[in-house]
């Protein structure tokens, strides 16, 4: 299970992120949501320290992965990303490789080379991912002949080739059409089955129908959790009710 | 071959806007909108001349070949006799030696551009980078006759300590083709250092630029999948790169061709073919610059026009290319990106 | 898997030790260059250099006087051609052009900056020395205006394209007519820009050798007269370079520093510019 405690994250000594603790259960989905700026993605890039890339970004308190603290100093942020899976907000595929090469490219940089275990591999994430039907005839073509919640789909399959315990995505949809969106929301319940999904999102309809659990951050804290249902009826805050019917953000 | 010289468009703008000054400010008085005429036509002039500038040289260096090349046929390229004192001209000598020196110096200089620019953008700390940035930036603003001069004095004692080693070296270097010959420390290998050298500092900022236009979330999709920083470069970063890369070394090329002090300073100014990087040999530029003012009547000089014009032909046609390519990706790119 | 991943992130480790070391031998030209030039020239650079005209080949002392003066009115006259056109072609080619004649006749300033040097001191070799019948500090000039214009045009349009596009829009709103804009608003926005970029083609022509050769000649006496031959800082350098004496050597050398000196110094100032400026756009 994916947790955080006390988790704080500064930006060239600026608070963003101040004190969260959270939980994200295995086979949940789990909705983060808060107005713009409050904190979302960068809450959520540290959990595969993302940040370790960004001169000036500072992670501390804990995050830990089945128990174990990712930010540990003999924990290499490379293998941590490898179990966690991440999926941007505008699908991101290789430009330079083909729809298959995109696929496989987790499991290429891991070292393994077997042609027939990754044409296995690329066929299983791609029925995953919702996508081998609309790919299979032309897997060798580049990925940007694709539409955009095609390539959304793809990246997505691309993450989940490599097996991970978690999938972060950040907006996922934020770029995609209602139809797109839709597919991809049905995708994260079918996923579901298999890890934990953490989701970012400023769209509280797709928070209120497409998770299982849902934080509340505002300006760097977290506000309210737990149950979507309960927090989109019963909320505890009365800044969550202001926020989900629309009162501010 | 007279009269155009004086209509060369740098010198006419200043004595037109003379005559059309006066004219113009009755025009603004009168309609309001003469001024607005004026300036777009003075500074439309300017464009003219730049655009002429590039239709003159093109003219003026065919114009000043076509002696030589009536005299000896386009053959004269591909001959490898130069003997002014017998009216004998031809260009394969020192083709010869500018495309050795320049594959020389590109072979050092690509490689080592191209690894500084992944060091610049993606490894080292953005103070130190920038460090190094402006340090590649001051080397690119000293003179070739400079550079020539250290190389006389330093360069090529230092290239002559390396090519005696090669000569004593018990393993036989000195049997191989490229090894072989006396080692005087001028020559093809000394010419070629000193381009790299001048090539280093566009190739870097070419390939840097082009490394820092792959976009953030191309690097964030690579170690999200659990790239290790190396790993990131050479299978994603590199990849999308690489086109742009072969525009710098195209652009790089162009500018190493063309290049005549440094050269003709540390090259030995000898005539020959010779595989040997220790050898001596002559560019086209440096035959152009040692010859030209010595030489000894109308079709030398014009067979050293004819030099130059191969030179501004190889030029304009890798600036060219590569002007084109980079524009094509650019293009190609910002597409990508709105999608 | 670890065992692979750990030869995978030794093999990472070397090859960035190998970018670092590629970013080393990338900068060590220049201060192995600045090194010997600082020992060998410190000791050349007196006052003689400057006040005194060259000696004949095998005397010892002597100076530059005739070179530096020479550089400086040879650049002076080439600046003072180059730049206003260069510059007024920018802002046609900004200001007013269609789209695609700008994109042309960038393109052709692009194709003219990769010009050798050397090609156009023979353009300006046959457009005025053959014309004159001789050698002469203006066909000097000519040739490092040619050579100058291209890159004064970039640096320009460079500049300007850096004005915002609301400026000038608010400029066409007020009814200012075009030329004003142009000339008030968006060179006056981008002037830092283009002092900028003309400091730094002075400095690039004023290192320029090759072309001097057959245009400004050289002269080893002091002349000021546009039209007769007249000595270079770089022409001569060169030719004391190559001579077999060691005290031309030193003045090679001296000449040398002079010359970088006033190259980088102009290098740092436009870069300083820059910065200054931009800081005050940020602010």
């Amino acid at each position: 299970m994916l947790a955080c405690q006390n988790l704080k994250i500064e930006f060239d000594r600026k608070s963003v992120i101040k004190d969260v603790s959270l939980e994200f259960p295995p086979q949940r989905i789990t909705a983060i949501i808060g107005p713009s700026g409050c904190g979302k993605s960068t809450l959520l890039r540290a959990f595969n320290r993302m940040h370790d890339l960004t001169p000036g970004a500072r992670v501390s308190g804990l995050v830990t992965l089945s128990g174990k603290d990712i930010y540990h100093k003999d924990e290499d942020p490379v293998l941590v990303r490898r179990r966690i899976g991440m999926v941007f907000q505008k699908a991101n595929p290789f430009p330079t490789l083909s729809i298959f090469n995109n696929t496989i490219a987790g499991l290429r940089l891991s070292g393994l080379r077997n042609r027939a275990l990754l044409k296995e591999a690329a066929e299983k994430a791609l029925v995953d991912a919702a996508l081998w039907d609309e790919v299979k005839d032309r897997l060798k073509s580049n990925p940007m002949s694709l539409s955009g919640g095609q390539q959304q789909r793809l990246c997505i399959a691309r993450a989940l080739a490599v097996d991970p315990e978690v999938l972060l995505m950040d907006e996922p949809c934020s770029a995609l059409d209602p139809i797109a969106t839709a597919k991809i929301e049905e995708l994260m319940f079918r996923l579901r089955e298999r890890l934990s999904v953490v989701i970012v999102t400023h769209n509280m309809q797709q928070a209120a129908r497409a998770s299982d659990r849902t934080a509340f951050l505002w300006m760097g804290e977290l506000i309210e959790e737990g149950e979507t249902e309960a927090i989109f009826t019963t909320p505890k805050k009365s800044m969550t009710e202001d926020y989900i019917t629309g009162r501010f953000g | 071959m007279d009269a155009p010289a004086i209509e060369t468009p740098e010198m006419t703008p200043p004595s037109l806007v003379l005559q059309i000054l006066p004219e113009g400010i009755r025009r603004w008085r009168s309609t309001g909108r003469g001024a607005d005429r004026l300036f777009r036509l003075v500074t439309g002039m300017c464009a003219a001349a730049v655009a002429g500038l590039l239709l003159i040289v093109i003219l003026f260096m065919v114009k000043g070949s076509l002696p030589a090349i009536r005299d000896h046929g386009l053959g004269f390229v591909l001959s490898p006799d130069w003997d002014p004192t017998n009216q004998k001209y031809g260009a394969l000598t020192f083709l010869f030696g500018t495309a050795y020196t320049s594959l020389i110096g590109m072979a050092i200089a690509l490689p080592l551009g191209v690894l500084t620019a992944v060091a610049l953008v993606e490894i080292l700390p953005r103070g130190l980078a920038k460090a190094i940035s402006l340090a590649v930036e001051l080397l690119a603003a000293i003179p070739s006759v400079l550079l020539g001069l250290w190389g006389i004095f330093e360069l090529v004692p230092l290239v002559r300590s390396f090519e005696i080693a090669i000569y004593r070296s018990p393993l036989g270097f000195r049997k191989l083709p490229i090894f072989s010959g006396a080692p005087l420390g001028v020559g093809f290998l000394a010419a070629g250092l000193l381009l790299a050298i001048m090539a280093l500092p566009f190739i870097l900022s070419v390939s840097r630029e082009v490394l820092l236009q792959v976009p953030t979330a191309q690097r964030e999709a690579a170690y999200a999948l659990g790239a290790t920083r190396w790993q990131a470069i050479r299978k994603f970063i590199l990849p999308y790169s690489w086109k742009g890369i072969f525009g710098a070394g195209l652009l790089g090329l162009a500018r190493v061709l063309g290049e005549t002090m440094a050269v003709t300073m540390v090259i030995g100014n000898t005539p020959q073919i010779k595989a040997s990087l220790f050898a001596s040999g002559y560019t086209l530029a440096s035959v152009i610059a040692n010859e030209f003012t010595e030489a000894p009547s109308d079709l030398a000089i014009s067979a050293l026009i004819s030099l130059g014009l191969i030179l501004l032909v190889l030029t304009v046609l890798l600036n060219a290319a590569a002007r084109l390519m980079l524009i094509y990706l650019n293009r190609r790119m910002g597409t990508q990106g709105a999608k | 898997m670890s065992r692979s991943h750990q030869l995978r992130k030794l093999h990472g480790r070397t090859m960035e030790a190998l970018c670092l070391l590629a970013a080393l031998a990338a900068v060590a030209p220049l201060f192995a260059f600045l090194w010997h030039l600082v020992s060998m020239g410190a000791g050349a650079l007196n006052p003689a250099l400057f006040t005194q005209l060259p000696l004949p080949p095998g005397e010892v002392g002597g100076g530059l006087k005739n070179a530096i003066l020479g550089t400086l009115l040879v650049v002076g006259t080439a600046t003072v051609v180059g730049i206003p056109v260069g510059v007024g072609a920018a802002v046609y080619m900004t200001e007013f052009a269609r789209p695609r004649m700008a994109a042309t006749l960038r393109f052709a300033c692009d194709v003219l900056s990769g010009v050798p040097s050397i090609v156009m001191g023979l353009l300006a070799f046959q457009v005025m020395v053959r014309p004159m019948h001789h050698f002469s500090a203006l066909s000097g000039a000519l040739a490092l205006a040619f050579i100058m214009l291209p890159v004064v045009v970039i640096t320009t349009q460079e500049m300007l394209h850096l004005v915002p596009h609301s400026l000038r829009e608010a400029g066409h709103a007020l009814g200012i007519p075009a030329w004003r804009i142009a000339s008030s608003i968006s060179m006056r926005a981008a002037a830092p820009g283009i002092l900028t970029g003309a400091i730094l083609s002075v400095s690039r022509i004023a290192g320029e050798t090759a072309p001097m050769l057959f245009t400004a000649f050289g002269n080893p006496f002091l002349s000021l007269d546009p039209k007769a031959p007249i000595a270079t800082l770089p022409h001569t350098i060169f030719t004391y370079a190559i001579s077999p004496y060691d005290d031309w050597h030193r003045l090679a050398w001296g000449g040398a520093l002079i010359l970088v000196l006033g190259i980088l110094g102009a290098t740092l100032l436009s870069r300083f510019i820059l910065w200054w400026h931009q800081r005050g756009l940020n602010a």
